[in-house]
């Protein structure tokens, strides 16, 4: 029994450097955190639009009732890499299938107002977070974060940074997944 | 030319190494005494092989050789020249050849100095070393080559990451790197003694002045480490319990555990399959700590270049050499006597609650570091463990050390009469408590850990000083010869008092710093003034100035307090121009009651163009842990020129008289 003791360091050590080989083997990133909401309906909230724009504003019930996937794209207009995804969410709101709304975080009406007009305007609703209380709900790290929310209003996927070049091209592969 | 000697002295390096891995052990089976001596120049011959590979790539940073691809990835000619210096270990490759560096040279130093210890065993030590050696040195060569050449070679290189262009950088990692890299030596006794199959009192007095060594500059590299974060970085922070920082505080915990638990063996001959342990586990740890750094496993703020082919070599690395070494353990130290029975009120019994305590804290980090990895690999759910986990679960800890530590050296060996030793400090206790209420008085707003973390300060500092003050009989009559009494207690018994008060310090900066710590945020401009924490700070616009390879924005702070004008404040925001990243320069305004720490940053909304984020932050207490640190770092130097070790006077010695016979007890 006494010599079993003697092996406790040993057994331990054999257990860290099994989870370590599984760790360095497997392709993993440890840096990526996912979002906690993926496979949970979407939280509630119901925003405002924003003055000024024809855009209607839109809340939970709104997106369920659609029956559709939606994209809810978190952007500002003090937020530099929106800027550089604007292109790939115009393109994607050609696609009749989605509906593509945007929620307006932290933002200041005017400036929100003149970003849409000079670069155009690809939401079907956009939702005035001016407080960044929604932003909270969905658990966002920083803008711009887009969700590809299902059917039944469960959140499937969670992209944070800018929609463009490669991640641009995962996200269109698993909208059109999500739509099959 | 140059990058080619070093290489060319490198791969002789790890020859010799093989050579150093084989022969002497083979010798010591095979009783041949040359065999058994080659260890010693072995060992030094090392040494100065990797001397010259490691002059050789600072040669190449100090010229700016940009056809060393290590060199351009790193440096800048206009770099100033200390950075061009220290840049040398400022990254991956580099800093691999400095761990070796440091690993060669305590074995030339066992070489040299350790001529009280046993040919036989000594041998074995600097074989177990010349397989660590081995290890490192075909890891340098095979994953990560300094020398590797590029061609063409560019105009200029890519500039050292700014953060790292600060002093912090040339003495925070060789300090870092002398505590890690100093318990391999005490891991090597370790191995040699579980292959002798005896632990005896002399090896607890021959290893323990490396254990020392080692333990001290890593203390005193943590410390630097937090103090750079705390300036550099500007956050105003100074530990953050990120991977890396854990990493290298096991070693530490474990360390201090094993630190206590020699002396145990040393002088009562108990404990030893424990410290031997504790040894081995040591050294794993600081491998440990180097494989999660480099190999990507886990997230950190700290990274270097990852890359996974290395990261599997360090893991082959950390099987072969922890796992077969903990395999020797449980195959060798069933055997090895138990000796030195005692009470369950004893010094012993104290050191083994220390041990306890400071065992079970290092493997709470261990745990809180790992858990996302395991979390991930059985679930594949991912989360980060960060400060609230480790602040709840290590606070109680530390808390319940610092103030057990405190009665430790009253303790006698064997037996020792606790009752009486309580009602000797009692009226201690009740200050202490006093102390405590008073705190709470004053700050009825701070969190109750603070409260009992200053009263534990204070009996810890009073305690400790009221023994030292009995041993030296501070008060008696004869005031004059007050130094020789102080001289004539053993030196290591100094050590003991200067480090435990050390300890109270950092408990004392801690626990201030952390939960009375006020801060301010602001958008100013010319003019603007802000208050905290009594201080009228008015900001009084920004300058622009020219650095060798940077641009910076240096603020103007006026600081004053209740109408009077203190000092000038000059926080800066400089732009590297190489890798076009910015740092932040804080400026402190440093105190013993607590720090003034200011930065300025560009806000990060437009709208605000022409203003700026000052952000002022008042650090109570904060400097108690650069002193308490440094009193650390002290009594280890102290204990290690303890007249028992012998350090630099064994030649003479041995002559007359083979150490190695001799296990007696000391007066402690």
């Amino acid at each position: 029994m006494r010599r079993f003791v003697f092996l406790v360091p040993l057994a331990l050590s054999l257990i860290i450097g099994t989870f370590s080989v599984w760790g360095l083997l497997n392709d993993r990133n440890p840096s990526e955190i996912p979002s906690a909401l993926i496979n949970r309906s979407i939280p509630k909230f119901d925003l405002s639009p924003l003055p000024g724009l024809r855009t209607p504003g839109f809340s939970r019930d709104d997106l369920l009732n659609l029956k559709k996937v939606s994209v809810i794209n978190f952007f500002a207009s003090w937020c530099l890499p929106c800027r550089a995804e604007h292109q790939s969410l115009i393109k994607l709101s050609q696609n009749n299938e989605i509906v593509l709304a945007g929620i307006n975080y932290k933002d200041i009406n005017k400036d929100a107002l003149d970003w849409l007009t000079d670069l155009g305007n690809p939401y079907t609703y956009v939702g005035n977070d001016f407080s960044g209380r929604t932003g909270i709900d969905w658990g966002i790290t920083g803008v711009p974060e887009t969700f590809i929310v299902n059917r039944d209003g469960k959140v499937v996927h969670r992209f944070s940074g800018p929609l463009v070049g490669v991640k641009f091209k995962e996200f269109k592969e698993l909208l059109t997944q999500e739509l099959r | 030319m140059i990058p080619e000697l070093g290489q060319f002295s490198l791969v002789l390096a790890l020859l010799i190494a093989i050579a150093q891995s084989t022969l002497p052990i083979i010798g010591v089976t095979r009783e041949n005494t040359i065999w058994i001596n080659s260890a010693k120049y072995l060992a030094l011959l090392q040494f100065f092989l990797v001397l010259i590979a490691f002059m050789a790539l600072m040669r190449s940073y100090i010229v700016s050789d940009f056809t060393v691809t290590n060199v351009v990835n790193n440096s800048h000619s206009k770099k100033p020249l200390l950075y061009k210096i220290v840049g040398t270990w400022g990254n991956h490759e580099g800093s691999i050849l400095l761990w070796v560096l440091i690993l060669v040279s305590f074995g030339g130093a066992l070489s040299l100095f350790g001529s009280n210890i046993p040919t036989r065993l000594r041998a074995r030590v600097l074989s177990v070393q010349g397989w660590i050696c081995v290890g490192f040195i075909s890891f340098m060569l095979f994953t990560s080559n300094p020398f590797e050449r590029t061609f063409p070679p560019p105009l200029n290189g890519n500039d050292l990451n700014p953060l790292l262009q600060d002093i912090g950088l040339a003495i925070h990692p060789p300090l870092l790197y002398v505590g890690y890299v100093g318990f391999s030596i005490v891991f090597s006794f370790a191995v040699a003694a579980l292959m002798e199959g005896e632990v005896s009192s002399a090896w607890a007095r021959w290893v323990r002045p490396w254990i020392l060594i080692a333990w001290t500059s890593l203390s005193a590299g943590i410390a630097l480490g937090a103090w750079w974060a705390y300036y550099e970085l500007g956050w105003g922070g100074w530990w953050f319990w990120d991977p890396v920082e854990n990493v290298s505080f096991m070693p530490w915990l474990v360390g201090t555990a094993l630190l206590h638990s020699a002396i145990v063996t040393e002088k009562r001959g108990a404990f030893k399959a424990w410290t031997v342990l504790l040894a081995i586990l040591t050294f794993s740890l600081s491998l440990l700590g180097t494989f999660i750094v480099r190999s990507g496993l886990l997230t950190s703020v700290h990274s270097f270049a990852v890359d996974p082919e290395r990261g599997i070599y360090i893991l082959i690395l950390l099987a072969v050499s922890i796992g077969g070494s903990l395999l020797l353990f449980a195959y060798r130290a069933p055997s090895l006597e138990s000796g030195g029975l005692f009470s369950p009120i004893s010094r012993e019994s104290g050191l083994l609650l220390n041990n306890l305590f400071l065992t079970t804290a290092a493997a709470i980090v261990l745990f809180g570091t790992l858990y996302p990895l395991f979390l991930e690999g059985i679930t594949g759910e991912k989360i980060s463990v960060g400060p609230p986990f480790f602040n709840i679960s290590f606070t109680p800890i530390g808390l319940l050390l610092g103030s057990t530590m405190a009665i430790g050296p009253y303790l006698k060996w064997n037996r020792a009469d606790l009752a009486g030793v309580l009602s000797r400090i009692k009226f201690l206790i009740f200050i202490s408590l006093g102390v405590s209420l008073f705190v709470w008085y004053l700050k009825s707003s701070g969190p109750a850990f603070a409260i009992i973390g200053v009263g534990v300060s204070f009996w810890l500092f009073t305690s400790t000083f009221f023994e030292w003050m009995d041993r030296v009989r501070l008060f008696n009559k004869n005031y004059f010869n007050i130094f020789k009494r102080i001289k004539s207690q053993p030196r290591s018994a100094n050590g003991m008092t200067i480090a435990h008060l050390g300890m109270s310090f950092i408990i004392l900066g801690v626990v201030g710093s952390s939960a009375w710590k006020e801060e301010v945020i602001s958008f100013v401009e010319k003019g603007s003034q802000l208050e905290v924490a009594g201080f009228l700070v008015t900001f009084e616009g920004v300058t622009i100035h020219q650095g060798p390879n940077y641009n910076s924005e240096k603020a103007t702070l006026k600081v004053e307090k209740e109408g009077k004008f203190l000092e000038n404040l000059y926080p800066e925001r400089r732009l590297y121009l190489a890798t076009g990243t910015s740092t932040t320069e804080s400026a402190i305004r440093q105190s013993l009651a607590g720090d003034l720490y200011v930065t300025i940053s560009e806000p990060a909304n437009n709208k605000f163009k022409g203003k700026w984020v000052l952000r002022l932050i008042y650090e109570p207490l904060v400097n108690f842990i650069w002193l308490g640190a440094s009193f650390l770092a002290l009594g280890g130097i102290i204990s290690i020129t303890d007249r028992r070790y012998k350090i630099g006077r064994t030649f003479k010695y041995r002559r007359t008289k083979p150490i190695n016979k001799v296990v007696g007890l000391d007066n402690f």
